[in-house]
């Protein structure tokens, strides 16, 4: 090949560089061979306590739920993830057609016109839609409620800190005003709680601002829909269905909105469309919205996202069905709510909204400060919750699935019920 | 030479997953792919005022939908069934190993929030990651958060902002972007509330030196360069570049995405640059999933780390691994920690190469696509006749005076049995054909792929109709993509009738 480009060496080819910084010395671990590669990763995973080798009943945005096996099978067809973005449609219908599957499924459970095919993740997803109500509204003030799981809150400062967008965290829809481009909620809240969905949508209305939902999809499976409630757009993460853990990452944002703010919309979004012979087929479109073709114009510069796992969204929900994915909710709900039950009763233990509707997520108030009693569970392999002490005084907010048969309940309640003893 | 037709039209099986008939048209009611456990605690009241009447999604039996979405997976075009030469993305091979490593529960079934006592394998890997990425970039600190490139610029912008507010040069409003640059340069500019300056590039491809100086003032932030450029080629005045850029108190961010060229050859951060992201689905081999998941991570100069995004793996005094948020960090991305799985499969590649494989493997990268300019250069026009890196981009000039446009050469070569490279980008170049091969392919494909474009350019002169008609041999000819973008349907609908309400919604 060199004697065809017409150099002696290889190195002639990278005479542009600047020689004083050529081939520096790189200070990198020495090559693996393939299978020291995998002695020494797997070495490095033993390291880790995963879920399944510890009982877990951790959520706060992710938690524990079952993949099937198709899920993986398919993911695994290397056509699908040694593939890129379909630029190409008359070659790439398998990823094309798939991201139509996604984009219809997530209408259907969230209620609304329109989906795209994708964001990075929940929170991603949720801080582009308070982005975009700026957008469709021409105000500046983003408005969400302190309910919101904090790590969302946060992705929505940061995303709204690039433009000086200012951001309101407010405890009742009456702090709202004209300013506003749109009131932001979670249903079920950072807490396990259900809203007054519909409420907090007239409310936001009344102002002119846009509602913006994030909502959990697995709860979508038994629960009304956020378009019930009059949400304009829709987000939520996809990790629940068939996307696994990851320590967090990665999953898939949801994203949704009505029709009349199509145009607002980020990501990719896929149409059906003829070929020449009159056959369906699908393709990426309304790209002038996007980076590619509007630049510094773009509704925003997101590009390569998650389509692998918007893909195995896709074939988790073709799989469980409608009475599968109510099965899956009815089993998070109904386990969740023996599990809160039980804990109640344990003697110093609370529910933090006793009363309130949740899904399989809830807030306890702990006898003493909640990392002493995780600790405790730790001991007895037990993931019990997570700490938010510093959102409610000694609270743990537990999450209860599909995963958590009731034998591993009562394991739950009795290490707590040990723990609230046990002396530091 | 004909066509070979590799990708040839479907087995009927394909055919029947086509286009019409989605999973909701296959559904039978009381299917069901996947069954549950059964309820083993007392069922708790519903609150039935919140709950939903109907869910319509597809009944299916578990084989149903196997084969179902097998079929689709056979109307892609993918690295594993050929070759992949799409400019600027670099699809390279992914190994295999890095997939099963991937998956081992310690990597796959950790909860993003477990303590870190009981994530220290994972947590090590990241930092090791951080220092291998600094260690390549020639810069001091690594943030594994940005889930893409772009998620990355917009960091690393964001980093910029906060650190010239910090420096008491607040106020600065613009960005200087390239006209050659990827749109999400100018978009990422644009979501951090700069106004987008474009420098044009100069005749010889190097960016415009009279044009930049002219830009450069107080108002300026930051340069956005991608090294080397989206032409391909290395800019020989970086080092005056990035004088420039600092003489005029502004910051230079690399775009990492053409890394391939460079990774081990010269560290960026040597070079000027203040931040870079690195696009880890092209350099580091991980897949490209069909549009991702990718990562972006980022890296920076020792002066903007306390900047950096949340979380940040760092070690403590004893040797354990902890999630901090820096300092001064511009904040939180997305829920939890990047796009880890996909990290994984980053850290195993590097582990796998190290730092004499890395130079090779950018070697083999450069030597291949100037080996296809060579080849090439007869045929069709090159618009910046000189030595490429690790991409090549030709014109289809020529071609277009004779009535034959680029997007005609890219669907004939799907006829060949090969994906199109990158066409109509960059911009600046009139019907441009942005090809990279990567280091992973042999000679032997690289002939096969320069024979195809060779009988092209033949067929664009004896019979342009041939290319004018292409692809035959796809699963679909060519689709009307403007209709799709006027009359939108985007979604599955139960009846016909509702879809043409859609349509007439537009």
């Amino acid at each position: 090949m060199l004697a065809t480009i017409g150099v002696a060496d290889e190195s002639e080819l990278f005479a542009d560089i600047p020689a004083e910084y050529r081939n520096p010395t790189l200070r990198l671990p020495p090559p693996l061979a393939e299978a020291d590669l995998l002695r020494e990763l797997t070495a490095l995973a033993a390291m880790n306590r995963p879920v399944g080798e510890l009982v877990s009943f951790l959520g706060g945005g992710a938690a524990r739920h079952y993949v099937p096996g198709i899920v993986p099978a398919i993911l695994g067809r290397s056509e699908f993830y040694t593939a890129y973005t379909p630029y190409q449609p008359e070659i790439a219908q398998g990823t094309l057609q798939s991201a139509f599957e996604f984009q219809s499924m997530v209408c259907e459970l969230t209620g609304m016109d329109v989906a795209n095919a994708g964001m990075y993740d929940g929170a991603s997803a949720f801080a582009e839609a308070c982005l975009m109500a700026t957008a469709v509204t021409g105000r500046r003030r983003i408005a969400a409620l302190e309910t919101v799981e904090p790590r969302y809150l946060e992705a929505v400062r940061t995303y709204a800190s690039g433009r000086g967008l200012p951001v309101d965290r407010i405890a009742s829809p009456e702090e709202l005003t004209s300013a506003h481009a749109c009131l932001a909620i979670q249903q079920p809240n950072g807490y396990g709680c259900f809203e007054d969905g519909a409420q907090l949508g007239v409310a936001a209305h009344a102002v002119g601002a846009l509602y913006v939902v994030h909502t959990d999809p697995l709860a979508l499976g038994l629960f009304r829909p956020p378009a019930d409630d009059g949400a304009d757009i829709v987000t939520a993460d996809g990790q629940a269905l068939g996307v696994g853990l990851n320590f967090g990452g990665p999953s898939v944002g949801l994203f949704a909105c009505r029709e009349r703010f199509l145009r607002y919309m980020p990501g990719r979004i896929v149409g059906r469309t003829r070929d020449l012979d009159g056959r369906i087929g699908y393709v990426l479109t309304l790209q002038t919205r996007e980076q590619h073709i509007r630049r510094e114009r773009a509704t925003s510069n997101i590009c390569t996202a998650q389509q692998l796992l918007a893909l195995a969204v896709a074939v988790y929900l073709a799989a469980l069905g409608p009475r599968g994915l109510r099965q899956v909710a009815e089993l998070c709900y109904h386990r969740a709510h023996y599990a809160a039950e039980r804990i109640a009763a344990l003697p110093g233990y609370r529910l933090a909204f006793p009363g309130k509707t949740f899904f399989n997520q809830f807030a306890v108030v702990c006898p003493r400060p909640p990392r002493e009693v995780l600790a405790a569970a730790l001991r007895q392999n037990v993931l019990a919750g997570l700490d938010i002490s510093d959102r409610i005084a000694n609270g743990l907010l537990i999450c209860v699935t599909e995963m958590n048969p009731r034998a591993e309940i009562d394991l739950l309640v009795e290490t707590l019920g040990a723990a609230a003893e046990e002396r530091p | 030479m004909t066509a070979p037709a590799r990708l040839s039209a479907p087995p009927e099986a394909c055919r029947d997953a086509l286009g019409e008939r989605l999973t909701f048209d296959r559904s039978t009611p009381g299917k069901q792919g996947v069954l549950l456990p059964p309820l083993d605690v007392p069922e708790a009241a519903l609150p039935t005022d919140l709950l939903r009447d109907e869910l319509r999604l597809p009944e299916m039996s578990q084989l149903d939908v196997v084969r179902y979405f097998t079929a689709l997976s056979r109307l892609n075009y993918s690295i594993d069934t050929g070759f992949y030469p799409l400019g600027s993305c670099t699809m390279k091979y992914n190994p295999k190993v890095d997939e099963q490593i991937a998956a081992l529960p310690g990597f796959a079934q950790l909860h993003p929030l477990q303590p870190e006592e009981t994530a220290q394998g994972t947590l090590r890997l990241m930092y090791e990651l951080q220092e291998m990425l600094a260690e390549i970039t020639g810069l001091h600190t690594a943030s594994l958060a940005p889930m893409a490139g772009a998620q990355g610029e917009f960091a690393g912008l964001l980093v910029i902002k906060a650190a010239l507010e910090a420096s008491g040069r607040g106020g600065r409003t613009r960005v200087l972007v390239p006209d050659a640059a990827h749109g999400t340069n100018p978009a990422s500019a644009a979501m951090c509330g700069f106004e987008v300056v474009s420098i044009p590039t100069g005749a010889d491809g190097d960016i415009d030196l009279t044009a930049l100086d002219a830009a450069l003032d107080e108002r300026v932030a930051a340069l956005m360069l991608t090294l080397p450029s989206t032409l391909g080629l290395f800019d020989r005045n970086i080092l005056r570049v990035s004088r420039a850029v600092h003489a005029a108190g502004a910051l230079m961010y690399g775009d990492g995405a053409n890394l391939n060229a460079i990774a081990g050859q010269v560290r960026p951060g040597d070079l000027g640059f203040d931040v870079m992201h690195i696009n880890v689905h092209k350099t580091l081999a991980t897949p490209h999933g069909g549009g991702g998941p990718g990562a972006g991570p980022i890296a920076v100069t020792e002066a903007l780390a306390p900047f950096l995004p949340a979380p940040h793996v760092a070690r403590d005094a004893e040797g354990r691994y902890r999630l901090v948020t820096p300092e001064r960090s511009i904040g939180r991305l997305g829920a939890f920690h990047g796009n880890v799985g996909v990290l994984v499969r980053a850290y195993a590649y590097l582990r796998a190469l190290g730092a004499e494989g890395l130079r090779e493997m950018s070697t083999a990268a450069v030597v291949h696509a100037n080996y296809v300019q060579a080849r090439l250069r007869e045929a069709y026009a090159l618009p910046y006749d000189r030595r490429c890196m690790h991409e090549v981009v030709f014109s289809g000039s020529k071609q277009r005076a004779r009535g034959v446009r680029t997007l005609d050469i890219a669907k004939r070569l799907i006829d060949y049995g090969f994906h199109p490279p990158t066409i109509y980008f960059p911009l600046i170049v009139e019907e441009a054909l942005m090809i990279e091969p990567t280091e992973a392919e042999g000679k032997e494909s690289l002939d096969a792929f320069c024979d195809a474009m060779l009988a092209i350019a033949r067929e664009a002169e004896e019979a342009p109709e041939l290319l004018r008609q292409a692809p035959v041999s796809a699963p679909l000819r060519r689709l009307d993509e403007a209709t799709a973008a006027r009359r939108p349907v985007l979604r599955w609908r139960p009846d016909p009738r509702s879809e043409e309400r859609d349509r007439g919604g537009e």
